[in-house]
């Protein structure tokens, strides 16, 4: 299995459209942490424009742990948009290709072919955050220092020590990887069934924005779905800035992710084992 | 000589088409083995579920003596394969491709036995070169290579020859002949061209709409006493006329042109009693096309038939 995932890895690595997703994500980091260079304590004093009337707040509020929570609140929205690129291509790209057929003629059983390269998706996607995370707190940290970081939550404000930040970001990193090995799980499912790689793309896309509106809506026909929404549990990563942590709240949040995954690679592993490969 | 492939009443349909129907054939180990058919016949389907790629709706396929579905990876682990075009990954280099199958096909071989193997198959200058800049002689050469990289007993080629041009058909031809002749390879070869089976094969499937037409030796199937032979003249109605009133009446096939039925060794024969007769003949020539063969065995009421040795 292992090799297999290292051969599904070296194919991910050598295709050019790997790169984007890496490429749009550090872009992404730059402009913010531009504008926030220029114009940061301007947008600071409009978010903290209510309680300045009531409280002085103190230090460094414009520091690098406040600065990536911010990039991870803009990120984590959209970086499933990217994982679809990579985790659609996985199966209907080589179907399209006419390498699936050359790839099923060797001895390994179609389990194990699908089982590594739903791992090598996954290492992918952790490996986009992993990136993420060093170029998004580690760059902010470097040009905007330390301090205590500061979150609005609805209309609360939450200020945690700088001593008691990197090990939420750290459980907040865990929390969101799971979040998008389910978007990738997702895409995965529909590379399976399709044999081209746009379609799977974007259907994945389209799921992913269905049911994030679907979760923001506050209608009483869909609420009822609401608590088996991947889109539902995918932003309590926010969980571990809560004080006192919610850790009851996160945790079943995080075990309807896994669900998810367990579900969809059945799903995925099921469909291919039955599958003609007419392409 | 043993079986190696042993198919049994194998059927396929798709919807409301019927790819194969109650098809039954036997390879035999050390043969090259035609599998012939014009587009659409049932070939490549009956490859791929040789391969599982598609499974069956009846029938069963044992190979090496094993059933292929209950003993799939055992199996593959001695067969080689390309299914219609070497599809391969077109963004990797020709070694990292064969590297890959190799790794696949759970062999360990070295860097130099990589480079070895793109020299027997004549692209070792191009190991280095991305696939996405490779010709479609290239492709199949790479394709070949990768297919015989884990020295498979078995090695399956769906139309090896298609979209290469008359040198790249020669070498493929010559290399089929060269596994074989010279590594004792058992070479299931699908083609819609008879006039290429002749060249390889020693025994040959004939399908049509997925039903068998004919199986056995190639000597035998393609008998020199059955030869089609297409004779061009100045004025084809007085030829037709002349014919008609000769020995060649029987010879005489109902379709357009002049086209007769013949021992080939009886072509001589023929031209002289054509010249005799005043008929300027501008050509002479055996038929070989497909359609001709299918027309040459329902025309002697052989339509479904078995030679066998």
């Amino acid at each position: 299995m292992w090799q297999l995932t290292k051969i599904e890895l070296f194919k991910i690595f050598r295709k050019p459209r790997t790169y984007i997703a890496f490429a749009a994500i550090a872009l992404i980091i730059f402009l913010i942490q531009l504008a926030m260079y220029a114009d940061g304590n301007a947008y600071l004093d409009f978010m903290l424009q209510t309680i300045n009337l009531s409280f002085d707040v103190e230090g460094k509020k414009l520091n690098g742990y406040f600065i990536f929570y911010l990039i991870l609140h803009t990120l984590l929205i959209h970086v499933p948009l990217l994982i679809c690129l990579v985790a659609g291509d996985m199966v209907a790209g080589e179907a399209n290709m006419g390498t699936l057929r050359m790839l099923l003629t060797k001895p390994v059983s179609r389990t194990t072919i699908i089982l590594s390269k739903f791992i090598a998706t996954s290492i992918y996607t952790l490996l986009l955050l992993t990136f993420m995370a060093v170029d998004g707190l580690f760059g902010s940290v470097a040009i905007f220092g330390i301090g205590d970081l500061m979150v609005q939550k609805s209309d609360v404000f939450i200020l945690i020590d700088a001593n008691d930040v990197m090990w939420r970001y750290a459980a907040a990193y865990g929390f969101a990887a799971l979040s998008m090995i389910v978007v990738a799980a997702v895409a995965f499912l529909f590379s399976v069934l399709a044999d081209n790689s746009i379609g799977p793309i974007v259907a994945a896309m389209s799921m992913v924005i269905v049911c994030t509106i679907l979760t923001t809506m506050d209608i009483p026909l869909f609420n009822a779905a609401k608590p088996y929404l991947f889109t539902n549990h995918m932003l309590n990563w926010k969980g571990f800035f809560d004080r006192p942590v919610d850790y009851a709240e996160v945790m079943k949040s995080a075990m309807m992710l896994l669900g998810h995954v367990v579900f969809l690679v059945f799903i995925s592993v099921y469909i291919f084992r039955k599958k003609d490969i007419l392409t | 000589m043993g079986e190696m492939i042993q198919v049994e009443n194998l059927s396929k349909q798709f919807k409301d088409v019927i790819a194969v129907d109650n098809l039954s054939f036997s390879v035999n180990t050390g043969e090259v083995y035609g599998f012939l058919g014009q587009n659409g016949a049932g070939k490549s389907t009956t490859i791929r579920m040789l391969l599982t790629l598609i499974k069956p709706n009846e029938g069963s396929i044992t190979i090496f003596e094993k059933n292929i579905t209950t003993h799939r990876k055992q199996v593959l682990q001695q067969v080689g394969a390309i299914i219609e075009k070497p599809d391969l990954y077109k963004y990797l280099t020709a070694l990292q491709n064969l590297s890959i199958m190799a790794k696949l096909s759970g062999v360990k071989v070295s860097s130099s036995q990589l480079k070895d193997q793109l020299e027997r198959v004549g692209i070792a200058d191009r190991g280095d070169s991305k696939v996405k800049t490779f010709s479609q002689g290239m492709k199949q050469r790479l394709g070949i290579a990768c297919a015989l990289i884990h020295q498979p007993k078995l090695i399956i080629l769906d139309e090896p020859t298609n979209g290469l041009d008359p040198q790249g058909i020669a070498d493929v031809r010559n290399l089929i002949l060269h596994l074989s002749k010279n590594e004792g390879k058992t070479i299931l070869v699908s083609s819609h061209l008879l006039s290429e089976i002749e060249l390889i094969a020693d025994s040959m499937l004939i399908i049509d709409k997925g039903k068998k037409v004919a199986e056995g030796k190639v000597a035998h199937l393609l008998n020199p006493a059955n030869t089609l032979v297409e004779v061009q003249t100045a004025n084809d109605e007085a030829t037709r006329q002349i014919l008609r009133q000769s020995e060649w009446n029987n010879a005489l096939q109902k379709s357009e042109g002049i086209i007769l039925k013949m021992h080939k060794q009886d072509v001589p024969h023929l031209v002289k009693y054509l010249v005799e007769n005043n008929i300027q003949v501008r050509s002479i020539q055996p038929k070989h096309s497909l359609e001709d063969y299918f027309l040459s065995l329902t025309t002697s009421n052989q339509h479904v038939a078995t030679y066998k040795n």
